[in-house]
């Protein structure tokens, strides 16, 4: 129990790089940013507009990386970080944002917003001003392996499960495997289902895979609650299976910052190259689709949308295959408004389905999506995110809408060809 | 010059004495009236005014000067209006012009005051150095406690020139000789300012005719000078004008523009910041002035003109080597740069090394 | 201190004074900005940094069509007064005389009506943005003193440069001078506030795009 603002404040201070000190520079206060945000386009909030949430990392980066701010330190001018900050922010940067990255492709300065307000949890976080909810997701991710506290006997259960019902192998630890599967808790209680699609794909398709019972979890509380030695520590576990297991490719499931986390930020967090590849699932089912191993049957007479997953699309660089695999075997595909990287965030990413004192403003958020909806009234949605199934799944049943959530490798699954 | 004899007449009787015809007195209030933007209607009474006045006395001192003001009030080479000037007045006391010398001079000079004290109109040109008295004397009297001495029975005082009126290029840094102009040293007697490197002579004339005709002052601007004369710049009266409008300048002395008469704003002309009535005026009877002979105005009748940099560089560009400036201050800056970038590092490598592994355990206060 | 003495000393010292801690500032910001440095990217590159980096620094001049519609006051306000700025700045022909003198070579001019009613276009283009700062609740909210200083000294040698064009008010060796002096003020405090965002903006736009790029993601 040792957070502080001391520690906040030196955390923020080591966030600060070239890429920090250029956007910053930038900013012009055009409010662009302010207009990408489901949180305030959905809220009215001014307080949520993007760039507001940085201001703690702002603060410290012009008292201590600047000339003018350092004259005005001296002089006692320059705008302090404090408690009283720390505390007044601490909803915006975790409550009010799910580090969706909208407004870092809006800003006509070229500000990654998100990324800063990525690093800005690192100092809240040190600070001790983190959200209850992502505080307990990330003890048990440490501790038990799992944010939601699955544990390897759930799995092994869950697993049985899929092995009677589909009659395949599910391959566990298995050496010199070409693929090593990662699960997130969410899938491995909720859509078990997942597992049994991508048995069946695989062993139709002749992939050699494997799922480590030794790091099984995907998912990365410590990107999320911003603590970049926790993040390392789980990325660490799933590097050491990895390497253990001698696999040529990690794969990161239908979890939108577990891809982040595990394909972008991992090799970043431990400071060193991966010896193997990562991708994420629908990567590998695309490059399955184009070296033709997949064999589709039927086509869904459905009018289909596709919900991208920010983090796997606008923030992860995973936005064509999706819409390829859904070609396969959708008739009556229709894209939302906006779409692909410019797609509106679910409104829980970044840690806000996990921090429970967001639900409010999460669900005033789904607006946005509920709009999108409205607009282009599809039968069914696909998305690759399984918490965005769930925020998803839970938005509609607020706003009384059916229609109904599919995953990806699931619905490609169903419509493999015998 | 000097005609004791005239001296009791009205200036119309000398001037029919001298053979000028109604008519051209006439022609000469109408040009008058019309320089100081008089309406028609004034001309009878400027007649009027004028072929009843007495000759005032005038006593004009010259200071440190060129006498190029004198130059250009006498060198008319015609016999011109500007002329007639010396016959409406008893000009008394001028050290270039007059046939005295030495004592003699000066006792003219003492006599016109005593005679007229509180009457007579001070003319000065040149500039007054206040560094050392011995800059500039006439007859062992330095011009400081000439001025003083000769103003105090002067009705008015009329600075004729920049020198005088602005302290003109005696003036210009570093002001060796601490000169200064009428303005800065007295402040109980109506001056007006003649400014101008020289003045148009008419304007001179013009302004002495004003102060005779109807005994009063001319309206002056913010800086002394009579408005009908200086109301408006040069820039707004040039012919010239409609090319800086286009955008049309002459880059060169000699190079297309040139020759097609475009704007000379390129090549340093100070007419958008000079208050003068050269360009309606003209110099030389009328004939041309400055620009339209295809030089650039300097400005002369502005105050500080000779330390605006070179009379070459247009009004928009620095007076001072600026590239240098940039070249020095960038090396100079590059080198705090890399100081304060290394001061940057130290503070994130500081940071780096006071951090502890945070762990879950941290997360709470 | 004459009127002339006042023009001559913004021409002459007052301008140098400006220039040097235009040129100081301006160097100085980025130094400080490039020496923090950035460290490499271990993750496996999907796409490539330099071209995300350079499609990005053009790119985000031209929003996409949902944030055109959401934005579309900031947009074309934001357009036309930098179009505006650009062109009273840089292609009037009194301006290009300054810039040659320092840089030693020149370009061409328009029209000075032209330059005139853009810089009308350019102040009226600025009130509305003002106004639109002070209506818009998000960027009212997030404006700061500092966000309304500078909208005045950018508006400011607009004002006086046409007050200084039109001779209005003032005798014009004052206006000029006062035209100049705002401009030195504008080149004073430049690298200091947001302005730097004119030279940054590269860098800024630069660094998101190479992180998208990075990602294969056009930005």
């Amino acid at each position: 129990m040792s957070a502080s603002l001391e520690k906040g404040i030196n955390a923020l201070t080591q966030q600060v790089d070239s890429t920090v000190a250029a956007f910053f520079t930038s900013c012009v206060h055009c409010g662009m940013c302010a207009e990408a945000c489901l949180f305030y386009t959905e809220t009215g909030n001014p307080a949520a507009t993007p760039i507001h949430k940085t201001e703690p990392l702002r603060r410290i980066w012009k008292s201590e990386y600047t000339l003018q701010g350092r004259i005005g330190k001296a002089l006692g001018l320059t705008a302090k970080v404090d408690e009283a900050l720390l505390s007044e922010w601490e909803t915006l940067v975790y409550d009010n944002c799910t580090l969706c990255g909208r407004c870092s492709m809006v800003c006509p300065m070229g500000l990654d917003i998100a990324l800063l307000i990525r690093k800005t949890r690192e100092g809240m976080a040190a600070a001790g001003h983190a959200p209850e909810g992502l505080i307990g997701a990330t003890t048990r991710a440490i501790t038990i392996g799992s944010p939601m506290g699955v544990k390897l006997p759930a799995l092994m259960a869950q697993i049985k499960h899929v092995e009677k019902d589909s009659g395949l192998k599910i391959p566990l630890d298995v050496e010199g495997a070409e693929y090593m599967l990662l699960l997130s808790s969410m899938e491995i209680m909720n859509f078990p289902e997942f597992i049994s699609a991508i048995a069946k794909i695989f062993s139709k398709a002749n992939v050699s895979w494997t799922i480590s019972t030794q790091a099984f979890e995907a998912t990365n509380s410590g990107i999320q609650i911003g603590v970049t030695d926790i993040a390392a520590e789980l990325v660490q576990r799933i590097v050491d299976a990895a390497e253990k297991l001698k696999v040529k490719t990690v794969i990161s499931p239908e979890c939108g910052h577990a891809y982040m986390a595990i394909r972008w930020d991992g090799p970043n967090l431990i400071g060193k190259p991966f010896t193997f590849k990562v991708r994420h699932i629908l990567e590998v089912l695309d490059e399955l689709r184009k070296d033709g191993r997949l064999k589709i049957t039927g086509k869904e007479k459905q009018r289909l949308t596709y919900h991208d997953p920010c983090q796997v699309s606008r923030r992860g660089g995973v936005i064509d295959q999706p819409r390829n695999l859904i070609d396969l075997f959708a008739e009556n595909f229709v894209e939302m408004p906006d779409h692909g990287k410019m797609g509106w965030c679910c409104g829980a990413g970044g840690g806000v389905s996990s921090n429970e004192r967001a639900d409010e403003v999460r669900l005033k958020a789904f607006q946005r999506k509920k709009d999108q909806l409205d607009e282009i009234k599809p039968d069914a949605i696909i998305s690759a995110c399984s918490n965005c199934r769930i925020n998803l799944e839970d938005g509609l049943e607020e706003n009384n809408m059916e229609i109904p959530l599919l995953s990806l490798t699931e619905t490609l699954a169903e419509h493999l060809a015998d | 010059m000097i005609n004791d004899s005239n001296r009791d007449k009205t200036l119309g009787e000398t001037l029919r004495e001298q053979g000028i015809s109604r008519r051209s007195f006439l022609k000469f209030c109408a040009t008058t009236a019309s320089m100081m933007a008089l309406s028609p209607a004034m001309i009878p009474k400027i007649a009027h005014a004028l072929e009843n006045a007495r000759r005032p006395s005038v006593i004009w001192l010259s200071f440190q000067e060129c006498t190029g003001c004198t130059e250009s009030l006498t060198r008319a080479h015609t016999t011109t209006i500007e002329s007639l000037i010396f016959d409406f007045i008893s000009l008394d006391y001028h050290h270039t012009l007059q046939a005295a010398s030495g004592h003699a001079a000066e006792q003219a000079r003492e006599t016109a005051m005593e005679e007229n004290y509180g009457k007579y109109l001070l003319i000065v040109d040149g500039s007054i150095p206040m560094d050392n008295p011995g800059y500039s004397t006439i007859a062992g009297i330095s011009n400081y406690d000439m001025l003083m001495d000769t103003a105090k029975g002067a009705a008015a005082i009329v600075a004729v020139g920049t020198c005088a009126a602005y302290g003109g290029i005696p003036h210009a840094k570093p002001n060796p000789t601490g000169a200064v102009s009428v303005g800065d040293l007295i402040k109980d007697k109506p001056i007006i300012n003649v400014p101008g490197c020289p003045p148009i002579p008419v304007v001179i004339t013009g302004t002495l005719m004003q102060f005779l005709t109807f005994g009063s002052l001319p309206e002056l601007d913010h800086i002394g000078r009579p408005k009908a004369f200086y109301g408006k710049s040069i820039h707004d009266r040039c012919y010239r004008r409609p090319f800086y409008d286009k955008g049309l300048f002459a880059e060169t002395f000699d190079d297309e523009g040139a020759k097609k008469g475009w704007c000379l704003y390129k090549l340093g002309c100070k007419g958008p910041t000079t208050y003068n009535a050269c360009a309606t005026t003209k110099w030389n009877d009328g004939t041309s002035f400055p620009i339209e002979a295809g030089h650039p105005c300097l400005g002369c009748s502005e105050p500080d003109f000779w330390d605006g940099g070179s009379f070459y560089k247009a009004l928009s560009m620095p007076t001072e080597n600026i590239t240098r400036t940039v070249i020095y201050t960038a090396a100079g800056a590059a080198a705090a740069g890399v100081a304060l970038g290394a001061m940057n590092r130290h503070k994130k490598n500081q940071a780096v090394a006071t951090h502890n592994r945070t762990s879950i355990d941290d997360l709470k206060k | 201190m004459s009127e002339i003495e006042f023009l001559n000393w913004v021409r002459g010292p007052g301008f140098q004074i400006a220039i040097i801690i235009f040129v100081a500032g301006v160097i100085i910001r980025f130094a400080e900005i490039l020496l923090l440095g950035r460290k490499p990217n271990l993750a496996e590159a999907k796409g490539s940094e330099m071209r995300g980096g350079l499609c990005t620094i053009v790119s985000r001049s031209f929003p996409d069509k949902n944030t055109f519609q959401r934005s579309a006051f900031t947009e074309v306000s934001g357009w036309i007064f930098h179009g505006g700025l650009f062109i009273t700045i840089f292609l009037f022909a009194p301006h290009i005389l300054m810039f040659k003198d320092i840089i030693g070579f020149g370009w061409p001019a328009l029209p000075t009506p032209v330059i005139d009613a853009m810089t009308v276009v350019t102040i009226i283009a600025l009130l509305a943005i003002l106004v639109h700062r002070i209506n818009n609740r998000a960027l009212r909210f997030i404006s700061t003193k500092e966000d309304y200083f500078v909208w005045l000294i950018t508006i400011l040698p607009l004002i006086t440069g046409y007050l200084a064009f039109h001779r209005i008010g003032m005798t014009a060796p004052t206006l000029l001078a006062i035209h100049i002096l705002s401009v030195e003020l504008l080149m004073v405090i430049f690298p200091f506030t947001k302005l730097m965002h004119a030279f940054t903006i590269t860098l800024s736009r630069w660094y998101n795009g190479a992180i998208s790029g990075y990602r294969g993601v056009e930005s």
